[in-house]
């Protein structure tokens, strides 16, 4: 041990482990303090390496702080404050905890100078969120579990990874490495099923609206973004990721615009969010790597602002069907106005955090002359206003007058909510201090006519096409899609709308590929469970004939 | 040969005292007759061999191996005592679970089981731990068969005293089993013995290469290597385990669960590294291939057994047939990495395994039930007890900060070294079987409400000793130097064999 340094990220760990012990006054006092009190942290400590540990014969750095880890612990600690804040008339102190407990070790992530460490609060952050997810009642349970089965998979992936470059290498240190042999591949998987990445990116729009009101709130904030960071550091310039990003990109826009669940489109476009930032960890340039984080740390804050207008609105009404809201907007004004804002941000409007951050990215490709690349994501971007920017608040707080005519929430979600709101509007006019704490020199204007032009034609062409499109958009809406419903009957349904004949066979193969797994699976019962063969109690003799076969076995290929 | 007379040190009888104080104290309790005092003797026995154990290692670490020559008969005609690293290590291990869950016992005990046998049932408990210790600390082949049959006549009947009458039958059935186990080990010390004319293992070591690669020779290995493989119950040769360890008394089941398999994967290595050597195994013997698959259908197979039980403690049973597999596949690599995975591991599981099965006593305690619905919402009502076995459950799964991810690291690395990436996916598959099946009863007692009748509260002693473990589990999951450094000193004294 260098100096006594206590992580950040254990802070804060620590606070959330204290705050069912504590009630009332204190454990609010808690939860605004300790956020505030790591945010100092991360400050006062200098660059470099300021804590090394002996553990398991490896000497780990679990301290480790450049540009780069700053920024995105900035931002954890941010939206720990302001989730907190939101979450103060929480009573649920479990989610309390688990919440803290796993931002904190979201924290620990990005400081850690080495993979062990990286490894073990990983590990923390897939159990402090299941926990969350649970916390969301009896609806989350299997949601919660395949939650945590998905994120211990990439747990035991990033262990086994690990250990195959400790193995080849000697070294433990976390620095940009090459998905060219076995272990970094599997480092690879591990963080993109953290990203929410194709094949396995359904647990995210699955588990993250059964998550309380305010659970989604702090979901939406670190599992992804952790993975964002640990692929900024790990794994720049990796082609691979233009591809998944940019399927995230669409797969995200897709499913959200077919989306009822208010939160489960803000879910969807979660992923289609971190598309963008995987897709500019591919490109990998300085130019793309500042966008990628930035557009973290924005993200961050108003995916946060958007889940809080939503979580507003749960918290008021129990609702969180587009078709049962709508007309909120008399009664709510705050949460709508926010919500207006985090859509304004989401949509990359020019004087908000969104803008001066995404048109990093495109241009980057742009830079790059990726010209695909940079018509699909200009094309994304539309897509983006299309199902946050206009569809999250037009459904919610105007459209028909459902009836509802709920108060804004308390004073301290409100409070959160403007917080996060004057965040989104302060970093895209006051661009030049956010621009100075990104990882690279930034010599970048984003407020020149082409991009303002640009991005307003984009995005007031796509407006024009939601409102012409209303009555196509509606009639989805009769339906409540599901995750599952979606691989097993979502392909035949559009299919069978639109008469995609590819489609459908898509759809057959999916339904025929559940059957199979269910066929399989109650195979399994039969074989092992409590009455299967392999469980049952069996006759002394089958013992004894094993015994006897092993010894055969044995003795044969001693002998041959 | 002369029998010298001087006076007598403690410190010189440890070997021969970790087996005969609980022999001892097994008469002691077995002659008091009453539950409560069987238990002050058997606790008190029970706490004495940590210390011997401890100071045991303590020797060998300052001076080497001790032997011991049994009633002063020098080996190899005498019976030897033999203690070095790797057994005093599985002796601290082993009488260390025995205190713990001895402490913990009297009133689970005075629960499950009828007045009359209370003092029986310690008395056969000390009886059984004295057969472990003696596998453990003596150094002659046959003097094992002796223990492990008193060890195993003890388990027996241990089984036969749970309060389910299925309990005789699973009883019965490992009575048979466990017979044709060590009727074979014997088989091959016999074979040894004729091969070599000795049965005292640093000499079976030193006088094998003369009759090397004989065909007895192999046989012998082929008996041996089948006949502790079943002891130890190593896929499929487990089918007794789930039964015995489900309906024994749940303490018997948290001390069997944590010690005898542990013992008859020590004299696996012992035979394997120590006596045949590994060469000859490896050149002669398909072991290494052998135990390896089967190790590896071990973890999956357990695994997917245990995910389907309804049952807690088959449950866990089953998974103890998997983390075995996990324990003889980090044994079958054959490299120091590999093996100190696989030895810390068996230290780490009997943490790991003791906790839950205590943890599953105190549950059993309050609600009478072992169903795994039947512990709904017990997180609120035993938050202590509950939240040990969520500690103990994550240590199955290797989380980080636990005893279980330091053992996991060292099989990954060591088969990582060896390139071997199909052992990573098994460890991969297991891992993540053992997050469904222990994510199932977190589940169900954290998330669920709980049943309308209040549950008692579980006795204070069983709790505390649940506890301890979870603790431990912690300790050892952040501080390795004792659990994975004496495993690796253990490890690399196996691999260099016996040296005299």
């Amino acid at each position: 041990m260098t100096d006594l340094v206590l992580p950040p990220g254990v802070i804060l760990i620590l606070a959330g482990l204290a705050l069912p012990f504590v009630r009332h006054t204190a454990r609010q006092i808690l939860m605004i303090a300790a956020p505030l009190m790591v945010l100092l942290a991360v400050w006062a400590l200098p660059d470099g390496t300021s804590l090394t540990l002996d553990y398991l014969g490896l000497t780990l750095e679990p301290v480790k702080v450049d540009a780069l880890s700053r920024l995105f612990a900035t931002v954890f600690a941010l939206m720990a404050f302001a989730g907190g804040l939101f979450a103060l008339n929480q009573q649920n102190a479990r989610e309390l905890a688990a919440a803290f407990v796993y931002a904190g070790s979201a924290i620990g992530v990005t400081l850690a100078g080495d993979l062990v460490t990286v490894f073990i609060f990983w590990e923390v952050m897939a159990i402090a969120s299941t926990i969350v997810v649970w916390s969301g009642g009896p609806e989350a349970r299997g949601s919660g579990l395949r939650y945590a089965a998905i994120h211990f998979l990439g747990g035991v992936f990033l262990m086994a990874g690990i250990a195959g470059v400790v193995a080849e290498t000697g070294s433990t240190a976390f620095g940009p490495m090459e998905a060219t042999s076995f272990p970094t591949i599997l480092i690879l998987a591990a963080f993109l099923i953290n990203a929410g990445a194709p094949p396995l990116a359904a647990w995210l729009p699955d588990a993250y609206p059964r998550a309380s009101w305010s659970g989604t709130v702090f979901l939406s904030a670190f599992t992804t973004k952790t993975a964002v960071y640990t692929l900024i550091r790990g794994y720049p310039g990796e082609e691979i990721l233009i591809w998944i990003g940019l399927y995230m990109v669409f797969y995200g826009i897709v499913y959200a615009i077919l989306e009822n669940d208010m939160r489960r489109i803000l879910a969807y476009s979660i992923v289609n969010q971190v598309g963008f930032m995987v897709c500019a960890v591919g490109i990998g340039t300085p130019l793309a790597l500042n966008g990628a984080a930035g557009h973290a740390f924005a993200h961050i804050i108003y995916k946060a602002l958007l889940l809080m207008s939503a979580g507003s609105v749960l918290y008021m009404t129990g609702k969180s069907k587009c078709t049962d809201l709508g007309g909120l907007f008399r009664t709510m004004p705050v949460s709508c106005i926010c919500g207006i804002v985090g859509a304004l941000a989401i949509s990359a409007f020019p004087l908000t955090s969104g803008f001066v951050a995404k048109s990093m990215i495109s241009d980057a490709a742009g830079a790059e002359k990726m010209v695909v690349v940079y018509f699909l994501l200009a094309a994304a971007s539309a897509g983006v206003f299309l199902h946050a920017g206009i569809k999250f608040p037009w459904f919610v707080f105007f459209q028909k007058d459902s009836g509802l005519r709920p108060q804004d929430p308390p004073w301290n979600m409100r409070a959160a909510m403007i917080f996060c709101a004057v965040l989104c509007i302060g970093l895209g006019v006051w661009y030049s201090p956010f621009y100075a704490i990104l990882p690279y020199p930034v010599d970048y204007v984003p407020y020149d006519a082409s991009h303002v032009i640009f991005y307003l034609q984009l995005l007031l062409f796509s407006g024009l096409a939601f409102f012409l499109m209303l009555g196509a958009l509606k009639r989805t809406l009769t339906i409540t899609l599901d995750v599952d419903w979606f691989w097993r009957r979502g392909g035949r349904a559009i299919a069978e709308e639109f008469e995609f004949q590819w489609l459908r066979a898509y759809g057959v193969i999916v339904e025929g590929f559940w059957r199979k797994l269910r066929l399989v699976i109650e195979g399994l019962y039969v074989n092992y469970g409590p009455d299967g063969p392999w469980s049952r109690t069996r006759p002394s003799g089958a013992m004894a004939l094993w015994v006897s076969l092993l010894l055969t076995g044995f003795l044969l290929f001693s002998y041959i | 040969m002369s029998v010298e007379h001087h006076a007598f040190h403690v410190t010189e009888h440890l070997p021969a005292l970790a087996a005969v104080v609980p022999l001892i104290g097994a008469v002691a309790a077995a002659l008091v007759r009453n539950g409560v005092a069987a238990w002050l003797v058997a606790v008190a026995v029970a706490w004495s061999l940590p210390v011997i154990s401890i100071l045991m290692l303590g020797q060998v670490e300052a001076s080497g191996p001790i032997s011991y020559a049994l009633g002063g008969w020098a080996p190899p005609a005498g019976i030897e005592f033999r203690v070095d690293q790797a057994n005093a290590y599985l002796a601290i291990l082993v009488s260390v679970m025995a205190a713990v869950v001895l402490t913990g016992a009297p009133r689970s005990i005075a629960d499950e089981i009828e007045p009359a046998n209370r003092a029986w049932y310690y008395a056969v408990f000390l009886l059984c731990l004295c057969g472990l210790m003696g596998m453990i600390v003596t150094g002659d082949a046959f003097n094992v068969f002796v223990f492990m049959e008193i060890s195993s006549l003890a388990t027996y009947v241990l089984i036969a005293m749970g309060r389910d009458r299925r309990a005789l039958l699973a009883s019965y059935q490992y009575l048979i089993i466990g017979t044709v186990g060590a009727t074979f080990y014997v088989i091959g010390v016999g074979l040894l013995l004729a091969m070599t004319g000795t049965l005292n293992l640093v000499d079976l070591a030193a006088s094998l290469p003369e009759v090397e690669a004989t065909r007895p020779l192999i046989a012998a290995a082929a008996f041996i290597v089948v006949g502790l493989g079943l002891k130890l119950a190593l896929f499929p040769m487990h089918l007794w385990l789930p039964n015995a360890y489900a309906y024994a008394p749940s303490t018997a089941s948290a001390f069997l669960a944590s010690t005898a398999t542990k013992v008859a994967v020590y004299l696996l290595l012992r035979f394997a590294f120590s006596v045949f050597g590994i060469d000859f195994m490896l050149a002669n013997t398909p072991a290494g291939v052998m135990l390896m698959t089967l190790a590896a259908l071990a973890m999956i197979a357990g695994s997917l057994s245990a995910i389907f039980q309804t049952n807690v403690k088959r449950m866990l049973a089953y998974s103890s047939v998997s983390q075995i597999g996990y324990i003889i596949l980090g044994i079958a690599m054959v490299s120091e990495t590999g093996l100190t995975g696989g030895i810390s591991h068996l230290f780490n599981h009997a943490l790991i395994k003791g906790c839950l099965f205590l943890a599953v006593a105190s549950a059993v305690f309050a609600t009478g039930a072992v169903r795994i619905e039947d512990m709904a919402g017990l997180g609120r009502t035993m938050p202590i007890t509950m939240g040990a076995f969520v500690i103990a459950g994550l240590g199955l799964i290797g989380v980080p900060g636990t005893a279980g991810f330091v053992s996991k690291w060292y099989l990954i690395q060591g088969a990582a070294e060896q390139g071997m990436w199909w052992i990573v996916a098994v460890i991969v598959v297991s891992s993540l079987m053992a997050v469904v099946y222990v994510g199932r009863i977190v589940e169900v007692a954290w998330f669920r409400a709980p049943a309308q009748r209040a549950p008692r509260e579980a006795p204070i002693e069983l709790v505390a000793a649940t506890v301890a473990l979870a603790a431990a589990v912690l300790v050892f999951g952040l501080n390795t130097d004792f659990s994975a450094g004496v495993a690796a000193d253990a490890a690399r004294i196996l691999i260099e064999g016996y040296a005299r």
